[in-house]
């Protein structure tokens, strides 16, 4: 392998992509050509850094300095001063919010400082499409031992004993599973890996896929030989497709250099992947339509047990494990359970990645050890809440989960804890809300995406989640009843225990934990026709503040209907007739001069 | 890993060793430390080919935990090309009025048999930072 002096490692997860981070690379390897300096400095793209908010990122080595918001411009500059003269160049290095002086070097900025990596640890660190870089930071080096030095019982007695519990949502212990795949009779046996992330605002599968496949291979290797399965199945949304492109990639290189197919490093062991691909339906992440959907059938569920373990994939014993739970496995052969199980709580061990996203600052991927605070993932690591919000509430676990309030923000993290809060692990989406977030609005999203998303077997379900939609965009639209919130928590109720399952179980989720902590804010539709937090149209209007508008016309060069009136100096007027309440007036504002109110207050002229 | 010879176990051990170099430079940690100074005035004065120089002995002999870095102009603008080799753990020695035979020579005595060059050597230590 070629030395180089430098490294220049261009985050090229999705998020970073769609702002530009291919133009970046491009930009950095043409000035390195001008300056002849193609044979000393190393461009390479890497997986998602995770601090998506400051994208594109650069990260530069041996030094360590992080580079963030880069614009092909910049980059000149950047490789004349840092890579020719030395010098970091501090305009471009992050400045958290409300302080003057950069932070250089990545390992110093507080969104980083307290992560622990055990999953992400090869993320914006080696280039994904490599296998030999994978291989330079000990890849492929817990396969080789589970394939000599440990026999199957030994691999999952390991596993167990780390406290692994699967990552996709429902906390099921691992060893436990493959024990039961073990122990199953039947041939052939299979793995899947669960690539089917669908809840809106989590893409954690998605970057652990994009920034180190190899180790999801690795992971699903030492689970063949623990299980006693030869062929395994990738499944991964077609919607990801850079994910689908770096895990072909990787699955090609494993092949060729012996790390997969047959005779793997000439241990004798066989066990060969292939990738899946689905249409994208959130009831898909459910294991047994997952299998359906391998199968070529219809993503539906089916009762359980036989659990997969027994009957799975066209009648065979299958595990299937998620995506990050498999990625975690080649960590603890390598280290060893009681170095995973030293991390974490009493139930849940090890680290979980959340990625965080809404009304935060530092938008990104997370991966912290089990236990942490709400309010350390909240404030500190992402920062805080922008524009001097409050805190309102977390969503965690996606459409599945429910919120947390500000009340519970010293939570600690664990599967337990979530659960006992009306809530649940889920994949690890976090949505972040503040005091402009109205919490029936966000009931009415979630249930829209559910009953969408309903695959319809169950009435419970199908039916319930269409109701409860029904019945919540009522209580938005101000024409809810007391007995609306009866009957929605009767059909939430049912849903619940009458769903076969984890989608209906949990549909009604999102009501019921609003309801628990935040029933002022439906009383407050029902009763009062108000929206406390100013979201729901039909309840507001927008108005103009006399006292602050100083009649610069930005909201009426804003808005779409010609509502507003007013000449230039003078207080201005909205048209309430005329108005569809699209909210680009406020935002246009710079006075807040522009209020949101009941829609029965009068506007005094 | 152009070659499409099929790995076996013993190999993997071989591969690290080979890409020593990379873990060395993203974990920015290296066994020592070979920074040229780049200023106008040490690019006037040759510092291009003196870390041409230090870069083609780094990859004739192999060596994978040595870190090159550039810098800036060291204050001593007339005594240029100057590069300051640090090892972990020790103060560092700048060598002053260098050529690529210097740095070869350097590379050879201090980098690798960890002997110092007197001859070319300015000082050891580094100034004393507010």
């Amino acid at each position: 392998m070629k030395q180089y002096r430098a490294h220049l490692l261009v985050c090229a997860g999705t998020g970073c992509v769609s702002c530009g981070a291919f133009k970046i690379k491009e930009a950095l390897e043409k000035e390195i050509r001008k300056r002849k300096l193609q044979d000393e400095i190393l461009v390479i793209a890497t997986g998602c850094n995770g601090f998506c908010e400051r994208g594109p990122i650069l990260m530069v080595h041996p030094d360590g300095v992080f580079y963030q918001q880069l614009k092909v411009s910049d980059i000149p500059f950047l490789v004349e001063e840092h890579l020719i003269k030395g010098r970091p160049v501090k305009k471009l290095m992050y400045i958290p919010p409300e302080e003057k002086e950069p932070i250089p070097k990545m390992k110093d900025i507080e969104f980083f400082k307290h992560q622990r990596l055990i999953v992400l640890r090869n993320r914006g660190r080696i280039d994904p499409e490599k296998a030999e870089e994978y291989i330079a930071f000990d890849g492929y080096e817990a396969m080789g031992k589970a394939l000599t030095e440990m026999k199957s019982e030994k691999i999952i007695s390991e596993i167990t004993a780390s406290g692994l519990r699967g990552r996709g949502g429902a906390g099921f212990p691992t060893g436990k599973k493959w024990a039961a795949g073990r122990a199953a009779k039947g041939s052939p046996k299979y793995l899947i890996c669960n690539g089917d992330e669908g809840d809106p605002g989590a893409f954690m599968d998605r970057s652990v896929l994009e920034a180190d496949p190899h180790a999801i291979l690795e992971g699903m290797v030492i689970g063949a030989k623990a299980v006693g399965a030869e062929k395994g199945f990738i499944y991964i949304r077609h919607e990801y497709p850079l994910a689908l492109k770096r895990v072909e990639i990787a699955i090609r290189q494993a092949r060729e250099n012996g790390l997969l197919g047959e005779d793997i490093l000439g241990t004798g062991f066989n066990f060969d992947l292939e990738i899946v691909q689905g249409a994208g339906a959130f009831v898909s992440g459910e294991e047994t339509a997952l299998i359906a959907s391998v199968e070529g059938r219809i993503g539906m569920p089916r009762q359980r047990p036989p659990y997969p373990a027994n009957k799975g994939l066209w009648g065979k014993p299958t595990v299937i494990n998620n995506v990050e739970t498999w990625a975690t496995v080649p960590n603890i052969i390598l280290r060893g359970a009681k170095w995973f199980s030293a991390l974490g709580t009493k139930t849940s061990k090890g680290t979980k990645i959340f990625s965080l996203v809404g009304k935060i600052n530092n938008t990104g991927l997370v991966e912290v050890p089990m236990g942490i605070s709400l309010r350390d993932i909240v404030f500190g690591i992402g920062g805080g809440i922008p524009g001097g919000h409050e805190f309102k509430a977390v969503q965690i676990g996606g459409p599945s989960g429910g919120c947390i309030p500000a009340k519970l923000l010293d939570l600690p993290i664990d599967y337990e804890s979530l659960t006992e809060a009306g809530a649940m692990m889920g994949s690890g989406g976090m949505i972040v809300m503040d005091d402009k977030t109205c919490m029936v609005d966000i009931a009415k999203y979630f249930l829209n995406f559910l009953r969408d998303e309903s695959c319809g077997k169950c009435v419970s379900c199908r039916e319930g989640t269409q109701r409860m939609w029904e019945i919540v965009k009522k209580i938005t639209e101000g024409k809810g009843t007391e007995k609306d919130l009866e009957v929605l928590e009767e059909v939430a109720r049912t849903c619940k225990d009458a769903s076969l399952c984890g989608l209906g179980q949990t549909a009604a989720n999102p009501v019921l934990t609003t309801l628990q902590y935040f029933r002022h804010e439906y009383e407050a539709h029902i009763l009062d026709k108000r929206c406390p937090a100013g979201v729901c149209q039909a309840l507001i209007r927008y108005v103009v503040v006399a006292e602050k508008c100083t009649g610069c016309q930005s909201c009426k060069n804003a808005c779409p209907t010609q509502a507003i009136k007013g000449t230039l100096k003078d207080v201005h007027l909205i048209d309430q007739t005329k108005c569809i309440k699209c909210g680009a007036c406020q935002e246009a504002c710079r006075f807040e001069a522009i209020e949101a109110q009941r829609e029965e207050a009068i506007q005094i002229i | 890993m152009a070659e499409k010879k099929k790995l076996r176990i013993q190999d993997l051990a071989k591969i690290r060793e080979k890409t020593r170099a990379l873990t060395t430079i993203r974990g920015s940690e290296g066994r020592a430390k070979v920074t040229v100074h780049m200023g106008t005035c040490g690019i006037a004065a040759g510092a291009r080919e003196v870390m041409e120089a230090l870069l083609d002995e780094v990859r004739k002999n192999k060596v994978q935990d040595v870190i090159v870095a550039t810098s800036g102009c060291a204050g001593l603008c007339n005594r240029e090309p100057m590069a300051t080799v640090e090892f972990k753990g020790q103060p560092p020695v700048k060598y002053v009025d260098l050529t690529p035979q210097k740095m070869r020579k350097i590379f050879a005595e201090h980098i690798l048999c960890g002997r110092l060059v007197p001859d070319y050597a300015l000082a050891i230590g580094s100034e004393t930072v507010y």
